[in-house]
């Protein structure tokens, strides 16, 4: 069922004076190759230290959105992080600059010990042991998980292996943290507890999530997905409150 | 986001499709039987064979030539056969040094392996014909039909099943680790090749363990709704009145085959 949203001016960004700074998304088109259009012309600015939520029914096309974010896709349009666009012969650097977080934390970790997985990016960065120690202390510290360094990732909770896999991007010291689904599957303690840890990252965030009463406590901006579509930018809070427009695109209002 | 790359079956509504899978089945078979028992150099049945395999894929709906384009994936294993050109039987053709091993051709030798090659490229292209033109579990179903060890249809129908999960598991792997795989500037990227290796390696230990825990999960899945051992299929197998004229057909251009070919 096509829901159009006209009344709604998606064109104006939150911040005023800010022309996507840190994500800037023009324009962008993607089919899957069954032909299936899962983005249609979709625009997107964040700017430095933004937290959006992404929020839209299952197969609105927000994963597939987060995958053009470090080019594992890529569509018709522009993709730019910080300035750079998105081209193929600069794809390694976009990796360094946007941490993606996977929604099934198994699919992110791939290393016997939760040490080598998130030492893992920056070791490929090619950054001296020191440094890569550094960081990984770092990155465990900021997820509250510096005493799980040599645990095996395999046998974690699924709450634990979420911060992991945080873990293993915050390492890499992105500029954009993209997260899909970070809260599903977590058990009310986990989830608090990542609420908490997201609240206090100091940095950019873009996240997916079904969980509209995270995204009401922790993000200020709110961006709704549709049929590979945007039909809403703006406030939060504004937005929460438009139940038809909730209603209209699969969501409930918490 | 799923990788399909080794489902062949190509959905259309065509003679052939509709055709019952144990004629499909069987006519492939034995049409495969009947390359290999051809003698060589009998080139006026290879001709024949070609043309009733034209005529299948004409009835396919998939375009005359399509076991053909997708043929060419099979020929590397032709070239085990390039050994036949050098027989030590029949006229020599000319004398090729290699360092210490002179090779011989001969006539004989050349015949052996244009024939050789032909056959099973004939035989390649009416499995693909099958694959595209046959559902799996219409398959395993037909196989079951013509009395194949339970134990091989089963083995084969996980493997199927087993094949796509493996394959979207190794998928996620590779996408994980491509998003962390980054260039910082001032620093050589990808360390060393033992490390990297290591890194690969991890990676096939997890590989094989999640999809060992997810293979149990779906066979629990399996087991919860009834699975007893056996692929169902919706679609009914009853020979009918035009699947029986098909499978007579086949036969009668099959013994033609062998008479064109033997005499």
């Amino acid at each position: 069922m096509p829901v159009t949203h006209p009344s709604l001016p998606l064109t104006t960004p939150l911040l005023q004076g800010c022309d996507g700074d840190v994500l800037k998304v023009a324009d962008l088109h993607f089919h899957y190759p069954d032909h299936h259009e899962a983005l249609r012309g979709v625009s997107l600015n964040l700017c430095e230290g933004e937290k959006v939520a992404l929020v839209g029914p299952n197969g609105a096309g927000k994963s597939t959105l987060m995958l053009h974010l470090n080019g594992i896709l890529t569509g018709e349009g522009e993709v730019n992080i910080a300035g750079l666009r998105i081209e193929p012969e600069n794809l390694p650097t976009i990796r360094a600059m946007v941490g993606l977080v996977f929604q099934s934390p198994d699919d992110q970790l791939f290393s016997p010990t939760v040490f080598e997985d998130v030492a893992f990016g920056p070791l490929y960065m090619g950054l001296p042991e020191d440094e890569v120690r550094e960081r990984v202390d770092e990155a465990l510290e900021m997820v509250l998980m510096s005493d799980y360094r040599e645990r095996l990732s395999h046998h974690l909770s699924v709450g634990e292996k979420k911060r992991i896999a945080i873990a293993t991007v915050l390492s890499m010291r992105p500029q954009i943290l993209v997260l899909d689904e970070p809260s599903a599957g977590l058990d009310p303690r986990a989830r608090r507890g990542l609420i908490n840890l997201l609240r206090d990252l100091p940095i950019t965030m873009l996240i997916s999530s079904h969980d509209l009463l995270m995204v009401r406590e922790l993000f200020p901006r709110m961006v709704i997905m549709d049929e590979g579509r945007i039909v809403a930018d703006g406030p939060t809070a504004e937005l929460m409150e438009d139940e038809a427009l909730l209603e209209a695109h699969g969501l409930e209002k918490p | 986001m799923h990788a399909d790359a080794f489902d062949r079956f190509h959905e259309a509504e065509s003679r052939l499709h509709r055709l019952d899978p144990r004629v499909k089945v069987v006519a492939t078979v034995l049409f495969i039987l009947s390359n290999a028992l051809l003698p060589d150099g009998a080139w006026a049945a290879y001709g024949l064979a070609w043309s009733a395999l034209l005529w299948a894929n004409q009835l396919s709906s998939l375009g005359v030539d399509y076991s053909f384009r997708r043929s060419f994936i099979a020929l590397p294993f032709a070239l085990a056969a390039v050994s036949a050109i050098f027989s030590p039987v029949g006229h020599p053709l000319a004398e090729w040094a290699l360092g210490p091993i002179t090779l011989i051709p001969t006539d004989y030798g050349l015949i052996k392996f244009g024939s050789i090659l032909l056959r099973s490229w004939l035989s390649v292209q009416a499995a693909i014909l099958l694959v595209a033109t046959t559902r799996f579990p219409d398959m395993i179903h037909a196989f079951e039909h013509l009395h194949v060890p339970a134990v091989l249809t089963t083995v084969v129908s996980f493997l199927y099943r087993y094949l796509f999960v493996l394959s979207d598991e190794v998928l996620r792997l590779l996408r994980a680790r491509q998003s962390r795989s980054a260039t910082v500037t001032g620093y050589r990227p990808g360390r060393n090749v033992a490390w990297r290796a290591r890194v690969t390696g991890n990676m096939v230990g997890q590989l094989f363990l999640r999809s060992y825990e997810r293979s149990d999960r779906i066979y629990n899945a399996m087991l919860a709704r009834g699975y007893t051992g056996q692929m169902r299929t919706l679609t009914p197998h009853v020979m009918l009145a035009g699947d029986w004229v098909f499978a007579v057909f086949s036969m009668v251009i099959l013994l033609l085959l062998q008479l064109i070919g033997r005499f």
